[in-house]
C-alpha cells in the first residue's frame, strides 16, 4: 500500500538547511496497524505529512497504492487526499464555525455529495463513534476526546485506504486515549491501513508494528506480540 | 454557478461569521450611500441655484438704448439713443439666424390694473408674439398675443397665473372678461405661467406693442428689443454682438466703441458663467466621490486580506480533506461578491431613500436646494466597481492561501 525508498526531506529556513529525513526506506502493507515512534524532532510528523501529500519531498520515491506521488498537480493531490487518505491531528483541526455533523460531512461535500445525503451519512458515522447526541454541537462545546472522535469520523467518512494520525491521543487523558485506540483498532479490522505517530509506549504497544525513527532513517522495527 | 450546495455552504459560512460579514458589508454600503448623498447634494445645490436664474430662454439677447459717452462726428457725448420700430425691422432684415424677436414699449406712469372691483399693480409688458418663447411664458389657458393682434392693434391681454389669482375669485375664469389698464379696457385672451422661482415673472400682463403704442401715445418708440438666436459658439456669439452694435452705431450715429450708447445683455454669458461655476462644484463632488469609493475599495480589500489570513488554517483543513485550490478560491470569491453586492444594494436603497426624504421636505420655493435626483446609473456603476475590486482584493490573497502547502496552513503558531 505504501512504499518509500531513499526518501530525503530538508527544511530550509533562511540560510539554514535542516536535513530531517535522510534516505528513508519503508513499506507498509494494506490493512496494517502501524505506530511510528522516535524522539521529539526526529521527523515523525514530517514523515506523516509526506505520506499524506500535505508536504513535498526532495529525493527518493513515494508510492501510494502503486502510484508514484511526485509532482502532483494540486487538483490530483486534492483527489488523493479526498479518496485515499484520512487525517487525524493532535489538535483535532475541526472547523470552529461548523457543528459536529457538518465537520464530519465536509469531505463528502468535496466529492459532490448533496447536503441531505452527506449529513445523513455523517450522522451515521457519529453514531458509530457514540456521538449521535452531540451532532448539533459546535466544536468548542465538545471535550477533547469527543472532538477527536469527530475528527476520526471525518477521516473515515470518505472510506479512505489509509488513515494517518499524528499523535491523536496527545491531547487526551489516558482513559480517553485507550478509547480512541480501540476505535483505531476497530477501523483497522475493517481493512483500512492505519498509521499512528505517538510518543506513548502504551499506545504503540496496541499496534501490530512499531517503527522507530532515528537520525532520519528507520532505526529499528518491532512486531508486537499480539 | 447555480450550485445550490455551494451556495448553502457559502451562506452557512456567512451566517457563522456575522461580524466579518457585517464589516465588509458596512464599508461597501457606506461608500455607496455616501456617494449617492454626495451626488444628490451636488445635484440639489445645482438645481437650487439654477432656479435663481430667471426662466428666460438661455439663448436670449436683450438690447436697450443708453446715452453716448464718446463724441462722434462732431456730436457731443451725452446724446440719448432712441429705438423705434425701424430698429426692430432692421434687425430682422439684417440677421438671418434669429429664432425669435420682440420689441417692447414701456408705458409710463402707474401700472395699476383693475378687474371688476379688484385692482393691483402688475408689470405691464408690451410685446410681439415671439416674447412667449423668449420669456418662456407659455399659456396655460387661452392663447398668447398673436400677429393678428399686432396687425389690428387689438386691445387684448395675456395675464400671469398669479395675476389671475390676485384679481379673480376662485373658480371664476377671467378669459373673455376685460381688465382696465390706465382706464383702457383690454380683453383677457390667455393666462400664462412660467416655470420660475421668481413670482415677478408670473405677475405680468402682456399686451400687443402696436396697441400700446397707439393707445398710450407711444408713436413708434421702442424701449428694448429682445432676441433669441440659434445655438452659437463663444466666438460666434461675440461676433454677433459686434455686428449688432455696429449696425446700431451706424444707424444712430454713435461710435461703435461706445460702451454706453446701447446695452446688450447676453443671457448666454450668464448661463456660461453659471455652468463654469458648476463645472467646478461638480468636479469637487466627483473628487470626493471617487475618494469615498477608493476608501470603500481599500476597506473591502483590507477586510478580505484579514478574512483570508484568518481563514488560512481553515483553508489548510479543507485542503487536507480534499478541497481543490479552485474550490477554495471560488468559494471565497463568491462569498465576497455576495456580500459586497448585497451591501452595495442596501447602500443604494438607503441613499436614494434619504434623497427622497430630503426632496420631500425641502420647501418648494427653496432658493438653495432643489430636486436632488441622483444618476442611478452612476450609483450602480460604483456598486459594480466596488464588487469587482472587492473580488480582486479577495482573489489575490485567496489564491495565495489556496496555493500554500496544507502543512504550512495547518501549522499552529
Ligand atoms: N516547516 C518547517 N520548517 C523548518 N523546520 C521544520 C519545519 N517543520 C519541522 N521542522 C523541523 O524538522 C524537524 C523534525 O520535525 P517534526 O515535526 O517532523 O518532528 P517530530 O518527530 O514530529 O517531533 P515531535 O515529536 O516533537 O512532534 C524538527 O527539528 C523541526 O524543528
Ligand atoms: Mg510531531
Amino acid at each position: 500500500m505504501i512504499e518509500l525508498k531513499g526518501l530525503h526531506k530538508s527544511y530550509i529556513t533562511g540560510n539554514n538547511k535542516l536535513h530531517v529525513l535522510k534516505g528513508l526506506d519503508l513499506t507498509i502493507e494494506q490493512g496494517e496497524l502501524v505506530s511510528v515512534m522516535g524522539s521529539s524532532g526526529s521527523g515523525k510528523s514530517t514523515l506523516l505529512n509526506v505520506l499524506g501529500i500535505l508536504d513535498s519531498y526532495d529525493e527518493g520515491f513515494y508510492k501510494l497504492n502503486n502510484t508514484l506521488m511526485d509532482n502532483l498537480s494540486e487538483k490530483k493531490a486534492a483527489q488523493y487526499r479526498n479518496n485515499m487518505l484520512g487525517f487525524v491531528f493532535q489538535s483535532f483541526n475541526l472547523i470552529s464555525f461548523k457543528n459536529a455533523v457538518e465537520n464530519v460531512a465536509l469531505p463528502l461535500y468535496y466529492q459532490g455529495v448533496n447536503r441531505k445525503k452527506r449529513n445523513m451519512i455523517a450522522l451515521d458515522y457519529l453514531d458509530r463513534m457514540g456521538l449521535k447526541e452531540w451532532a448539533d454541537h459546535m466544536p468548542n462545546e465538545l471535550s477533547g476526546g469527543q472532538k477527536q472522535r469527530v475528527a476520526i469520523a471525518r477521516a473515515m467518512i470518505s472510506k479512505p485506504k489509509v488513515i494517518l494520525a499524528d499523535e491523536p491521543t496527545g491531547a487526551l487523558d489516558s482513559k480517553t486515549s485507550l478509547e480512541v485506540m480501540d476505535l483505531f483498532r476497530e477501523i483497522n479490522s475493517s481493512g483500512i491501513t492505519v498509521i499512528i505517530v505517538t510518543h506513548e509506549k502504551d499506545i504503540s504497544e496496541q499496534t501490530d508494528r512499531i517503527i522507530h525513527i532515528k537520525d532520519g532513517i528507520i532505526g529499528s522495527e518491532f512486531t508486537s506480540k499480539n | 454557478m447555480i450550485d445550490i450546495d455551494k451556495w448553502q455552504e457559502i451562506f452557512s459560512t456567512i451566517r457563522k461569521n456575522k461580524l466579518r460579514t457585517f464589516l465588509t458589508g458596512f464599508s461597501v454600503a457606506w461608500g455607496i450611500f455616501m456617494l449617492i448623498v454626495l451626488l444628490g447634494a451636488g445635484k440639489g445645490l445645482e438645481n437650487g441655484i439654477h432656479s435663481n436664474f430667471d426662466s428666460d430662454a438661455a439663448n436670449s439677447i436683450w438690447i436697450s438704448p443708453g446715452q453716448t459717452s464718446i463724441s462722434y462726428k462732431g456730436i457731443k457725448p451725452g446724446k440719448y439713443v432712441k429705438f423705434t420700430n425701424k430698429d426692430y425691422e432692421r434687425i430682422i432684415n439684417e440677421n438671418k439666424n434669429l429664432e425669435r424677436i420682440s420689441s417692447r414699449y414701456n408705458i409710463r406712469g402707474n401700472d395699476q390694473i383693475s378687474y371688476k372691483n379688484e385692482y393691483g399693480s402688475f408689470g405691464i409688458n408690451t410685446v410681439h408674439p415671439d416674447m412667449e418663447f423668449i420669456e418662456n411664458s407659455f399659456p396655460i389657458k387661452g392663447r398668447f398675443i398673436n400677429s393678428i393682434d399686432i396687425e389690428k392693434q387689438r386691445k387684448v391681454a395675456v395675464i400671469g397665473d398669479l395675476v389671475e389669482e390676485a384679481l379673480c375669485k376662485k373658480g371664476e375664469s377671467p378669459i373673455g372678461e376685460y381688465i382696465k389698464i390706465r382706464g383702457v379696457p383690454f380683453k383677457v385672451v390667455g393666462i400664462y405661467s412660467e416655470n420660475s422661482n421668481s413670482d415677478e415673472e408670473r405677475r405680468r400682463v402682456y399686451i400687443p406693442i402696436s396697441t400700446a403704442q397707439m393707445v398710450f401715445s407711444g408713436g413708434n418708440t421702442v424701449n428694448s428689443i429682445a432676441l433669441a438666436v440659434s445655438e452659437m459658439t463663444d466666438d460666434e456669439s461675440e461676433q454677433f454682438e459686434e455686428k449688432l452694435k455696429a449696425s446700431f452705431a451706424s444707424n444712430h450715429n454713435f461710435d461703435k466703441e461706445d460702451d454706453r450708447a446701447i446695452y446688450i445683455r447676453n443671457n448666454l454669458d450668464n448661463i456660461k458663467e453659471f455652468r463654469n461655476a458648476f463645472q467646478g462644484i461638480r468636479m469637487f463632488i466627483w473628487i470626493i466621490g471617487v475618494g469615498t469609493i477608493i476608501a470603500g475599495i481599500v476597506g473591502v480589500s483590507n477586510i478580505m486580506l484579514i478574512v483570508v489570513k484568518e481563514r488560512t488554517k481553515e483553508i489548510g483543513i479543507r485542503k487536507a480533506i480534499g478541497a481543490t485550490p479552485w474550490s477554495v478560491v471560488s468559494s471565497i470569491l463568491q462569498e465576497s461578491i455576495l456580500i459586497t453586492s448585497f451591501a452595495g444594494y442596501i447602500g443604494l436603497v438607503l441613499g436614494v431613500a434619504l434623497m427622497e426624504i430630503i426632496a420631500m421636505n425641502i420647501p418648494a420655493d427653496s432658493m438653495m436646494f432643489k430636486n436632488p435626483d441622483v444618476d442611478i446609473s452612476v450609483a450602480i456603476s460604483a456598486t459594480i466597481l466596488l464588487v469587482v475590486s472587492g473580488s480582486i482584493a479577495g482573489y489575490i490573497p485567496a489564491r495565495r492561501a489556496a496555493k500554500i502547502k496544507p502543512v504550512i496552513a495547518l501549522r499552529d503558531e
